[in-house]
């Protein structure tokens, strides 16, 4: 029988998880912001290696999956000597991957910006330095805002994988759960639905902030 | 320190989890474009209210939650409804599941595309429902939906590493099976990586060129 008691039970601390889900997508979600950022204005730059780096790091994370680059994080970077938490490594891992594909997602929003505007501003005289911190990048950021928010969520479902490193968010909470009480159907359930309602937020919320940012 | 002397050890299991990655690529892909397809053919010609709201609801559901918490529903939950299982029909069911909403979007897309003057004119020229879908929306729809239908096609390749969480014998989980039995642990994920990115890259680059060939084919049909 399907047990709604379990599910009472076992809610609150299953929901208590899900701080770590938020931490590692929302952290990873900044990281990649600035990663990203960089990675793009490599991805346009007039310095052919510039442009050789960023493709090729696009192309590695977007090429590798986020499960494997979970591992390699965990057990390469031991063995070159950089000892970090497993929460520390997973963070940089996901903001890493997530850099790959925002830096495309900028490149993109950049394409939408006038030429002019950024030719004028060299005109006037601004370094190529404020030419993207005050002109080019904070366009694009708004510009890309539906596809940011887009990537956030698909973040806040890719952080079910850093379970393989073992840090308790929510799936590897559930696991725990449902192999303690044997009852696994309703415990992933319950888990399936708090990851939709953080994304049902997460999108209402994105909404909110692009009505909020229109011209 | 790194011995890659296992690889050679290991060959022939590592190459058995390749076939069985590519067989389920291959397969969860192809299941997921028919379901995807006919999600988008029950959007598109059912009306009626609440056959509308299931597939709203279906949509939000698989597109909301991770692929692996998925897996773990149909592979340790599904059992207590009666539905039990073995690892790589559960894993195919999943990839099923999984891809078929993003193939409906695209399929959607793909049919809106086709002008209703065509599907007008066919329906006055007394072509059958059916034919006018084989016939005329299909291919036309095609022309649109390719690169998408490439691009998520090839998303899936990656997602099918998450198999290996319910131990689908795939090319991670052979993997994960040496690693456990040499302790090779670093150098292991660091060929499996290498190998992913060469695969991914290769698959992309040949349904690039697969997909410009096809369109080119179908835009001079048209």
């Amino acid at each position: 029988m399907f047990s709604f008691q379990t599910i009472i039970d076992n809610l609150p601390v299953l929901a208590a998880s899900a701080r770590y889900t938020l931490l590692i997508s929302g952290a990873g979600c900044f990281l990649g912001l600035i990663f990203g950022a960089l990675i793009c204005v490599a991805a346009v730059s007039r310095a052919s290696a510039a442009r050789a780096f960023a493709g090729v790091y696009v192309s590695f994370f977007r090429g590798v999956p986020l499960l494997i680059q979970l591992l390699l994080a965990f057990y390469l970077l031991p063995l070159v000597g950089v000892n970090v938490p497993a929460l520390a490594a997973a963070i940089f891992t996901v903001g890493l991957c997530a850099a790959a594909y925002i830096s495309e997602i900028l490149r993109g929003a950049l394409n939408a910006i006038p030429r002019g505007q950024a030719e004028a501003a060299m005109a006037v005289g601004l370094a190529p330095r404020d030419i993207w911190t005050r002109i080019l990048l904070p366009q694009a950021l708004k510009i890309s805002m539906p596809a940011l928010v887009n990537e956030l969520i698909l973040l806040v479902k890719a952080s079910s994988l850093v379970t393989v490193v073992g840090i308790v968010e929510i799936t590897r909470m559930s696991q725990a759960i449902a192999s303690a009480t044997y009852r696994p159907l309703e415990i992933y359930l319950t888990a399936a639905f708090l990851y939709l309602a953080i994304n049902l937020v997460i999108a209402a919320l994105g909404r909110n902030l692009e009505r909020r940012l229109a011209w | 320190m790194m011995e890659f002397d296992l690889f050679r050890e290991y060959g022939p299991a590592l190459l058995r989890g390749l076939s069985v990655t590519i067989f389920c690529w291959i397969v969860g892909t192809a299941c997921a474009m028919a379901l995807g397809f006919v999600l988008a053919l029950v959007q598109r010609g059912v009306s009626a209210r609440p056959v509308q709201w299931i597939l709203r609801a279906y949509v939000e559901f698989i597109r909301g939650t991770p692929f692996l918490v998925q897996l773990f529903v149909l592979y340790y939950g599904a059992p207590m409804l009666g539905l039990r299982l073995d690892a790589m029909p559960a894993g195919l069911l999943g990839l099923t599941i999984y891809g078929s909403p993003y193939f409906a979007e695209i399929f959607r897309a793909g049919l809106n595309a086709v002008p209703v003057g065509q599907i007008e004119a066919a329906r006055a020229m007394g072509f059958a429902p059916a034919t006018i879908l084989r016939r005329i929306m299909i291919p036309v729809m095609l022309v649109s939906a390719l690169p998408a239908l490439v691009n998520f096609s090839i998303i899936l390749t990656k997602e099918t590493v998450i198999l290996s969480m319910i131990t689908v014998p795939e090319i991670m989980f052979e993997t994960q099976t040496m690693m456990a039995e040499t302790f090779a642990f670093a150098e292991s994920t660091l060929v499996l990586a290498l190998f992913f990115w060469v695969f991914v890259e290769t698959i992309s680059r040949i349904g690039r060129r697969l997909e410009r060939r096809a369109t080119h084919y179908l835009l001079d049909r048209s």
